[in-house]
């Protein structure tokens, strides 16, 4: 089994799960992520390790709630159990001492973000952070990012902390202040990692991004995460999920994420009707 | 395979009157029915019939049909066991050979195989051993009692090993080590174990639970099977060696990677590999939606293209999630395909059309991005190619185009690449494949493979046949450690 050790929620719909997996704990680098399986019937899903302890044996992942696996997830408290669990896949960061690097990270992105900002502190770089979030509750790990990097800088959506603004904004005014990175890693929401790999390409600076393909097995087996970078199609569970961001067809993998927007929504409302079944049952 | 005496005979009917016996149909479910269920299609004779299509056995004193089987069954032997209504025995004399009788029963190409040679078959048709296999198989899990109970385990040798994949090759390579008393780990990367057998065919044609009971079985002789767990990435052929303790290992990885076409148009929303849309229906149980969380497409016009089991597989799965055109796009005749003819045949009793002769060259999407139709050139045949089939030519400004809201490509799989990245010391051959000797040995001394991950794409009794080759050369170099 695999148990949770600790969960804790560390903002809106967004807990922290520190999971028992001491050979994953081991063997896992920046970058890489595990599948797992909520329960019996349940999909695979993929989620970015975020942190591990070797000693201790366990791993860190962050979830949001977005649909019925990542609410399912988030109603399991520490003492629970996953149902499956492996890892760790996809291919570790390419990290290396490059000069300045700025990781920009947007939602649970901020999660994905922190161990390739600390590896890219380990190999020497002066690091980055910019954050975006729609809003002051929905940020995270800013004071974690805080712990590996060189300045974390913060912009919501409707202003209700940080700069008001975009993730782009705040690369434009860290360039206008002379700060030039020499390398940009972009994690999160599509139209984000879209939006900074046009601005770096057209500065001419190196961006990584981590696509976030629709996956089954995770494994390299089945292509449902196909995307096309450089006009060749790849396989994200193995052959990334970091690839060189102005190389990416973003809207190609967007349209394949909203592949089965149908179905989720169902999904989501089946299990929302249960919930509320089970709980007006609760209550009598 | 163990050493055979010629079988006491248990049939009483005269030799020449068993010309006369008809050969035995198996029942199966009515076709408009089946098609809108994922329940098994063949339902498996009775006991009689067992025992009248039995009879029909001549007794050959050269058993060809043995030598039609790629595991050397006893066939003639299980076949008067069956004559005297001993099924029990039975079962027990195809297991001296075959670990899986009940899955083999079901998925065996016996047509071309053990019946294709069997002697009645020359003037008549052949004796039914795939369906009398089936049925002594299903006949021994639903009569447990019945089976001898005595200890199959050899006394413990002491040593580890390690087996990687729980596929066909993986689980009689298990068996057979099991027995000779090693300990014996299976790990497998999947949240389930059978390979294929449960990822790949569908429950209509191989129900799970028989893959269920076979792996229990295993567990029951002491068979350790950890699933979740990919060598490889979770830790490293040369972790378990090294550290782990295992003193020899067994590849049995599969063919996993699917082949694209590389046309236009193939990332389209609604174009699968058939390993995913299998696997989202069989091992995600997609079709049982939302029940299940994983979604999977119901369309309209499903199309599959490809001609061999996989194929047939997937677009019967799509009849039954349902498409009101399930249609094989195939690019040679029906001559050429490789499936199996019993799956050709239910795939059409079903409602399926086939379109040969036509190979798609585009996927159309519509605004969405979701696939909407498959452009398609006709082809006419030319002289044979390598694999001995007619050559598909495309003729010239033959392009049309047919409507089709899901795409499913079954042409074929190759190797995952991942043991030998992470191992480079374990040989491959230009398409990927592990590259062994005739015992199953890799170029790494311990190392053993057999099945899909050596042949390529192959079939069932192929990979358990390896298997159990393998299984005896580690036998060998467990007793001497000797590796030249
Ligand atoms: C490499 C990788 C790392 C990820 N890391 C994290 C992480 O650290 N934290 C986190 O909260 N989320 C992460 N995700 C996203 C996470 O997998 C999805 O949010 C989750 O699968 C949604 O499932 P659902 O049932 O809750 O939502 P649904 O309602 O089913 O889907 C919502 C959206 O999530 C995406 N999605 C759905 N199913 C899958 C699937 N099987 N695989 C991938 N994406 C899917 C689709 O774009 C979909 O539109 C990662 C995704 C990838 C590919
Ligand atoms: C849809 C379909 C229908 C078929 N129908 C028939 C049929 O009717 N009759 C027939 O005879 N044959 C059929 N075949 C072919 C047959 O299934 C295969 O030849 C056979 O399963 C090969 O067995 P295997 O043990 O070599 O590999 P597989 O069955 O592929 O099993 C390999 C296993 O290894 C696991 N694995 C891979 N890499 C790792 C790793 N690094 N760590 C841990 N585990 C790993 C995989 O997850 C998998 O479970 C069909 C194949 C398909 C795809
Ligand atoms: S070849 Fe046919 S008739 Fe002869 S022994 Fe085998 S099954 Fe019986
Ligand atoms: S998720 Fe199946 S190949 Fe990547």
């Amino acid at each position: 089994m695999y148990k949770i050790i600790k969960a804790e929620f560390i903002a809106t719909g967004v807990k922290s799960f520190k999971i028992e997996a001491p050979l994953i704990a081991k063997k896992r680098e920046a970058g890489q992520f595990i599948m797992l399986r909520v329960h019996d019937r349940g999909e695979r899903i993929p989620i970015t390790i975020a942190d591990s302890n070797p000693e201790e044996g366990w791993i860190q992942i962050i979830v949001q709630s977005i649909g019925k696996t990542s609410m399912h997830l988030n109603t399991l408290e520490t003492g629970d159990a996953l149902h499956d669990l492996v890892g760790p896949l996809g291919r570790p960061t390419h990290v290396d001492n490059w000069g300045t690097l700025v990781c920009i990270s947007g939602g649970v992105g901020t999660a994905e973000a922190l161990p390739i900002a600390s590896a890219g502190r380990k190999a020497g770089n002066k690091v980055y952070s910019i954050i975006g979030a729609r809003n002051k509750d929905l940020l995270i790990a800013e004071k974690e990012m805080s712990l590996v990097t060189d300045g974390v800088f913060v912009s919501t959506d409707d202003g209700s902390y940080g700069r008001k603004g975009l993730v782009t904004d705040v690369l434009n005014d860290m360039m206008k202040d002379g700060l030039v990175p020499n390398m940009v890693v972009a994690i999160g929401p599509l139209p984000m990692m879209a939006a900074v790999s046009n601005q770096t390409k057209l500065l001419d600076i190196p961006c990584m991004v981590s696509l976030n393909a629709i996956m089954v097995d995770g494994t390299g087996m089945c292509g449902a995460c196909r995307a096309t970078v450089d006009g060749k199609t790849v396989f994200v569970c193995v052959d990334g999920p970091e690839f060189d961001g102005h190389k990416v067809d973003f809207k190609e993998l967007g349209t394949r994420q909203r592949m089965y927007k149908k179905q989720e929504a169902e999904s989501t409302k089946c299990y929302l009707e249960r919930m509320a079944d089970e709980a007006a049952k609760g209550g009598n | 395979m163990t050493k055979r005496t010629k079988p006491t005979s248990h049939n009483v009917v005269p030799m020449k009157a068993r010309f006369a016996i008809p050969r035995q149909d198996m029942p199966e479910q009515n076709p408009t029915k089946r098609a809108g269920n994922f329940l098994e299609v063949n339902l498996g004779l009775t006991a009689d019939q067992a025992v009248i299509e039995a009879q029909r056995c001549i007794e050959c004193g050269n058993p060809t049909c043995m030598e039609g089987c790629p595991v050397s069954i006893k066939i003639p032997d299980f076949i008067q066991l069956i004559c005297n209504r001993d099924f029990a025995k039975a079962a027990a004399k195809i297991k001296e050979d075959n670990s899986l009788p009940a899955v083999c029963g079901r998925v065996c190409p016996q047509e071309t195989q053990c019946e294709e040679v069997c002697v009645v078959g020359k003037r008549f048709e052949p004796v039914a051993i795939g369906r009398l296999e089936r049925f002594v198989a299903d006949y021994e899990r639903l009569h447990p009692e019945e089976m001898s109970t005595e200890s199959v385990v050899a006394e413990s040798t002491g040593k580890n090993v390690a087996i990687v994949g729980s596929g066909p090759a993986g689980l009689a390579t298990a068996a057979d080590l099991i027995k000779a008393g090693h300990a014996v780990t299976v790990f497998e990367a999947l949240h389930e174990f059978g390979g294929v057998l449960v990822y790949g065919i569908p429950e209509f044609r191989l129900p799970k639970e028989i893959l269920r009971k076979e792996v229990a079985a295993l567990e029951s002789l002491g068979v350790k099977f950890i699933k979740n767990f990919i060598v490889g990435r979770t830790q490293t052929v040369h972790e378990l060696l090294n550290e782990e303790g295992f003193d020899a290992m067994f590849l049995g990885l599969g063919a996993g990677l699917p082949r694209f076409m590389n046309i236009p148009g193939e990332n389209l929303n609604g174009v699968y590999s058939a390993n995913e849309f299998l696997t989202r229906s069989n091992l995600m149980r997609g079709y049982e939606f939302p029940d299940y969380d994983t979604p999977l497409y119901r369309a309209e016009h499903a199309i599959t293209v490809g001609g061999g089991n996989t194929a047939m597989d997937a677009v019967r799965t799509s009849k039954r999630l349902g498409a009101n055109h399930a249609t094989i796009v195939y690019r040679r005749s029906e001559e050429e395909m490789p499936a199996r003819n019993e799956e050709i045949h239910h795939a059409k009793d079903e409602g399926v059309h086939v379109m040969t002769l036509i190979n798609p060259i585009e996927f159309i999407g519509d605004e969405n991005g979701f696939v909407k139709s498959a452009r398609c050139l006709k082809m006419a045949l030319g002289e044979p190619d390598d694999s001995g089939r007619r050559r598909p030519i495309p003729i010239e400004g033959s392009e049309f185009e047919i409507p089709a809201d899901m795409v499913v490509i079954a042409v074929g799989n190759g190797s995952n690449p991942l043991i030998s990245q992470t191992t480079p010391e374990i040989s491959t051959n230009k398409w990927g494949n592990v590259v062994t000797d005739e015992i199953g040995r890799t170029s790494m001394k311990g190392v053993f493979a057999g099945g899909d991950i050596v042949t390529g794409g192959a079939t069932v009794i192929l990979a358990m046949g390896a298997g159990r080759a393998a299984a005896e050369g580690i036998n060998e170099y467990l007793k001497t450690g000797e590796w030249v």
